[in-house]
């Protein structure tokens, strides 16, 4: 078995064991069902565009703390040095970490299909491509997050200060697009091929465009080996 | 065989590790000792691939740790100061992490004699935290030995252990000492005593010792001390002094009325125990007790560590 396989199973294990991962999904499955329900019923309208609307702002709070523990609780324990001592790289580790997250993100969107199951019910005229196309986004976007995440909680062994920075490292990316009206315009270029939410709703409106693709892929390798690079340089602690 | 050529770790402006070079045989086992803070945890990181160092070299059968880290890593069992131990899991999902990651295919009959020989039955399916510290350390053992490793590398194995359990732990790392090659670090010098062939003290980054129990001991005695005790009037003690030559009379103290305790140094080239019992017996004194106080590797031990200290 490939060995960043058995270290996301490990983690998958963990999450499911103690009830932080129930009561995270929980949570955002409570508050993207209001999301989604209450437009259901104000507006008459059976879609799921307001929930793609409001995921990327759960995933602000979600994905970080699911992530914070990955490698600063491993830190904190001592458990870093007996899985570094095992002969798995410090590549593999950071990946089966990366993909136990990811998993549990991809968890927490299936259990949104059951809003999709709702509107196939009750709606008429469902544009299934853009549905489709709203989950890739999502995905995409969940893992960028992760990679974030990853990221920032193998830079320290404190799973809040983890929290705190993976929040604001994603937050950064996420209000870039407001930031798009103050400042200069030969800017705006820039910051806008920055900004998290305009390839995101590129992908969203059905455009998958290979810039979006190069734009989410090379976020997560920047900050996946970011993450490596941080778990190899134990030497100065 | 491991072989250490001029390691030095820097913790930035601290050097903790200052150009150590030794060789470790197969089959030997070690005892790594020094004070708290000498760099005997740094060493064994950097030998178990965990730690890089700033400069020098550690060969592992032939391999380079800078070459080399996962083949190497394969070779050593290591359990690590503190013993860090996934609570969360059960013993049984521990280990089959562990043996999962290395790649162990014999996994039902290693696991088998591993608890046997760590007497971890009965425990197999209770989660980590919920075990006694004594227990713990069984399970960091297992661990360290799931994969039957040539080298196993214990860093304070008995450390925090109530005396009942240091005694198992010995023994069982007695009993692995017979087939592997072993590196075990402490500060308690009975442990290494009892267990270790050879013994390497380090202080402050360097070594400062390295030979057998009994070399060293005998490195550092560079004086017999006698201790008498016995019935005589208190002041023709000194008599003793006077009559024989080549002694010191360190100190006597009196026991209760009648009764002295004498403290006698001489050089141990020239044995005067013999004329110390007949000028005894010539003046009819009772002799109590009479032995020699034998030097302790805890004495070496101190008086290597702490000269370093005060110079």
């Amino acid at each position: 078995m490939n060995l960043a396989a058995i270290i996301t199973r490990k983690e998958i294990k963990s999450y499911f064991n103690s009830p932080a991962a129930y009561i995270v999904l929980v949570i955002f499955l409570l508050l993207s069902g209001w999301f989604f329900a209450s437009p259901l019923f104000i507006n008459n309208q059976a879609n799921l565009r307001t929930l793609f609307g409001i995921i990327p702002l759960l995933f602000l709070f979600f994905v970080p703390a699911i992530t914070m523990g990955l490698i600063s609780r491993e830190k904190n324990t001592g458990t870093i040095e007996l899985l570094a001592t095992l002969p798995i790289k410090d590549s593999q580790i950071i990946m089966g970490k990366f993909w136990a997250s990811v998993s549990l993100i991809g968890i927490g969107l299936l259990f949104t299909l059951i809003h999709f199951i709702t509107i196939v019910i009750l709606g008429t005229n469902i544009d299934f491509g853009a549905i489709f196309c709203g989950y890739i986004g999502l995905l995409m976007l969940g893992t960028v997050y992760s990679a974030i995440g990853i990221f920032a909680s193998s830079i320290t062994s404190n799973q809040i200060v983890s929290l705190i920075i993976s929040f604001f490292i994603i937050f950064f990316f996420f209000i870039l697009k407001f930031s798009l009206f103050f400042i200069p315009d030969f800017l705006v270029g820039i910051f806008q091929f920055l900004s998290i939410d305009y390839h995101f709703s590129n992908i969203t409106r059905g455009v998958i465009d290979t810039r979006n693709i190069i734009y989410f892929v090379s976020l997560i390798i920047l900050f996946l080996k970011l993450a490596q690079t941080s778990l190899e340089n134990r030497n100065w602690k | 065989m491991i072989r250490l050529q001029n390691l030095t770790k820097d913790y930035g402006s601290l050097r903790a590790v200052d150009q150590i070079s030794f060789e470790i045989n197969e089959g030997e086992i070690l005892g790594f000792l020094g004070p708290n803070g000498a760099g005997k945890t740094t060493t064994l990181k950097i030998m178990t691939c965990y730690l890089s160092p700033t400069s020098g070299d550690i060969e592992v059968e032939d391999m380079n740790i800078h070459e080399d880290q996962i083949e190497i890593k394969k070779l050593i069992g290591y359990l690590p100061e503190h013993n860090p131990l996934y609570i969360d899991m059960t013993v049984y999902e521990y280990l089959r992490f562990i043996a999962d990651i290395r790649n162990i295919t014999d996994f039902r009959a290693r696991m088998k004699k591993v608890i046997e020989q760590c007497g971890l039955n009965g425990v197999v399916d209770k989660p980590i935290n919920t075990l006694s510290k004594g227990y713990k350390q069984r399970v960091g053992f297992a661990q360290a030995i799931l994969h039957d490793p040539k080298i196993l590398i214990l860093d304070e194995p008995t450390s925090g252990l109530d005396p009942n359990q240091i005694v198992e732990i010995r023994n069982l790392i007695k009993e692995l000492g017979k087939e592997k090659t072993l590196v075990i670090s402490s500060h308690i010098l009975q442990e290494v005593q009892a267990v270790c062939d050879r013994i390497i003290i380090i202080n402050k980054g360097k070594i400062v010792a390295d030979g057998s129990t009994e070399e060293l001991k005998s490195d550092f005695q560079h004086k017999t001390e006698l201790i008498l005790e016995l019935i005589a009037p208190e002041t023709e003690i000194s008599g003793l002094k006077e009559n024989i030559t080549d002694i010191t009379l360190s100190s006597i103290s009196k026991l209760n009325e009648t009764a002295f305790k004498v403290e006698i140094e001489f050089d141990p080239s020239h044995d005067k125990r013999a004329e110390i019992y007949n000028y005894i017996r010539s003046k009819e004194w009772t002799l109590l007790e009479m032995h020699r106080e034998n030097i302790s590797l805890e004495a070496v031990f101190r008086n290597l560590t702490i000269e370093g200290e005060g110079k």
